[in-house]
């Protein structure tokens, strides 16, 4: 019971940041999605760290590490740190300058006017949001997870059939409707602010649980001593194969329409330093807790028994939670609880506020021109939008659950796959309209069929060649772009002129 | 050799870098409590961090900071 109350009192204080957002809120759209680019380096840096961590770098790292051993951080941390911030030196600061001399607010809208075509938005648009869904999805299972293991056995008359925990989709329900309330009052500002506030929580009750369970596990040393060995080491966890390919998935950042946003949100180009080297760290503050404790939940006992503490056949979704759980007191798995919250709904506030931009420019404005609807109807379409995403992905998340790793993994993967695209519009003239169109259906059609081959994510170990699908979705839409556009008109000097000025 | 070439191609050296295969099997735990591997890549990270704190010190571009065109221009040449 304990821990619920911490929870709501930190839901209540989020939704009181949004309160307060509110007041500086401008009115106009351009507030409401891109904050009129105003942000500073410090807020920018959280709001995308914040984002890019999610269910997927707390639930679904201590999961995998439980799974498959501490490998876990090489192949999706350590090379984060370094593709990551190559990304946003590379194509964020670029995007962020053709944003700000342009007026994009939107991927789409860059992407039709360097690509001269109307079209390639209305086919680029359901990819995006539909690979949001996914994304959306891990947050809302892991909330789920973290919070059934935190809470269990506090509740044992109302929800008798999960054992006295909170249920999944109570979890989601009551997450969603804190993130759309602070949203709907002060859009991205909202978001960029309840990010900064939310990823400081989590980093420091990731590093709280990682020393108190530490020390109910006698220490560090003898915590890793009662680990299995096996799981210490890359073979017989993943291929030498499989880890090189993973290198391929964190380019998802520079194709994920809310990154795109909070890119634009920034005052100066020179808020991109401190990001570059503050965000290398940061992963590594955030997953190294998360890690160890995957990896001692490998061999832990209950202190002074024999009692494995995590029963065998556990999802790994729930390793987190039952370890904080069992490991910790109430008022601890509370403020950890809230931790892990706040880890999940700083990429869903982004990721909301994404989809309802992508909503109301490129489909509704561009399709009925922008002086049709108010700046405010505008706004309230957005939320429109945004509500019936909240509604499809809640359902989703009644289905068959998956691993929340796996998960991320196909969805990183379908982002990363179009990375070719957004990099040839930015660095490589010849890059055609035919040339995109190309690439993406081929793209989308490669990402589908090897998702259905893997039995639609369940299927953890799936790979092609040995390697991770990513590979093949990458090249699938390099070549087709590049083929492609070679064969095809090259863009008219006009444009090449808007994106290429210097050269 | 410029200084920004030293740079990227110390970031290009990091990502072979990052496939630690000499510790594949190696299931020594570092300071008690660290497997090999993980240590490894935790001294990694701190190698990237420090290759783009170059970056921010001797390679940051110029010329980013220009003046916004119009606020609509993305949708007019779109349309036209």
């Amino acid at each position: 019971m304990t821990q619920v109350v911490i929870i709501c009192v930190y839901l209540v204080l989020l939704i009181g940041l949004g309160v307060v957002s509110k007041r500086f809120f401008r009115g106009g759209s351009a507030d409401f999605f891109v904050a009129s680019r105003s942000i500073g380096p410090f807020v920018l840096f959280m709001s995308v760290f914040g984002t890019t961590m999610t269910a997927f770098a707390m639930v679904g790292s201590t999961g995998e590490a439980f799974n498959v051993g501490v490998a876990t951080f090489g192949k999706m941390a350590s090379s984060s740190a370094l593709v990551h911030s190559a990304t946003f030196f590379l194509i964020g600061l670029r995007l962020w300058s053709l944003g700000k001399r342009n007026g994009y607010m939107t991927q789409i809208e860059l992407f039709r006017d360097r690509f001269e075509s109307s079209g390639l938005g209305y086919l680029l648009f359901p990819i995006l949001v539909g690979l949001i869904i996914p994304y959306l999805l891990v947050g809302l299972m892991g909330a789920g997870s973290v919070i059934g293991g935190v809470t269990r056995g506090a509740f044992p008359e109302v929800f008798a059939s999960t054992g006295g925990a909170v249920p999944p989709w109570l979890t989601s329900l009551v997450i969603c409707a804190v993130v759309l309330s602070y949203i709907f009052m002060g859009g991205v500002r909202s978001a960029a602010w309840a990010n900064t506030f939310q990823t400081l929580v989590f980093m420091a009750m990731g590093v709280l649980a990682f020393v108190l369970i530490s020390a109910k596990l006698g220490g560090f040393s003898a915590a890793s001593e009662m680990a299995d060995s096996a799981k210490a080491v890359r073979v017989g966890n993943i291929t030498e194969l499989q880890f090189f390919t993973y290198l391929f998935i964190p380019l998802s950042v520079g194709m994920f329409p809310h990154l795109f946003q909070n890119f634009l949100t920034s005052k100066s180009s020179k808020n991109f330093k401190f990001m570059l080297i503050a965000h290398p760290l940061s992963i590594m503050v955030t997953w190294i807790p998360c890690i160890l404790i995957g990896y001692w939940a490998t061999g832990a006992f209950m202190p002074g028994t024999e009692t494995p503490i995590i029963p065998p056949g556990t999802s790994p979704n729930a390793v987190l939670g039952i370890m904080i759980a069992k490991l910790s007191t109430p008022v601890i798995a509370g403020l950890v609880g809230a931790g892990v919250l706040a880890a999940i709904m700083s990429s869903l506030d982004s990721q909301f506020v994404s989809v309802g931009t992508m909503f109301t420019r490129d489909i509704v404005a561009h399709s009925f021109g922008k002086d049709r609807f108010s700046d405010t109807t505008m706004v309230w379409l957005a939320r429109g939008f945004i509500t019936f995403i909240v509604i499809v992905t809640f359902l989703f998340t009644l289905a068959e659950p998956r691993s929340v790793f796996t998960l991320g993994i196909w969805c990183f993967s379908g982002y990363a796959a179009l990375f070719p695209l957004v990099f040839a519009a930015i660095y490589w003239k010849r890059a055609t309209k035919i040339g995109a169109y190309a690439c993406v259906l081929a793209t989308a059609i490669c990402w589908f069929l090897l998702f259905k081959a893997s039995g639609y994510g369940s299927n953890g170990a799936y790979t092609v060649g040995g390697m991770m699908p990513v590979v093949a979705m990458f090249a699938t839409c390099a070549i087709t772009l590049l083929v492609v556009s070679l064969a095809t008109k090259a863009p008219s000097e006009n444009t090449l002129k808007k994106f290429f000025p210097i050269s | 050799m410029s200084k920004k070439t030293l740079i990227f191609g110390y970031l290009v050296l990091l990502f072979f870098l990052h496939q630690d295969s000499w510790l594949k099997n190696d299931g020594t735990l570092v300071m008690g409590f660290l497997p090999a591997t993980l240590a490894y890549h935790m001294a990694f990270v701190v190698a990237a961090t420090l290759g783009w704190l170059l970056v921010v010190k001797f390679a940051w571009p110029d010329g980013l900071e220009s003046e916004p065109a119009s606020e609509n221009s993305g949708e007019e040449a779109a349309d036209s």
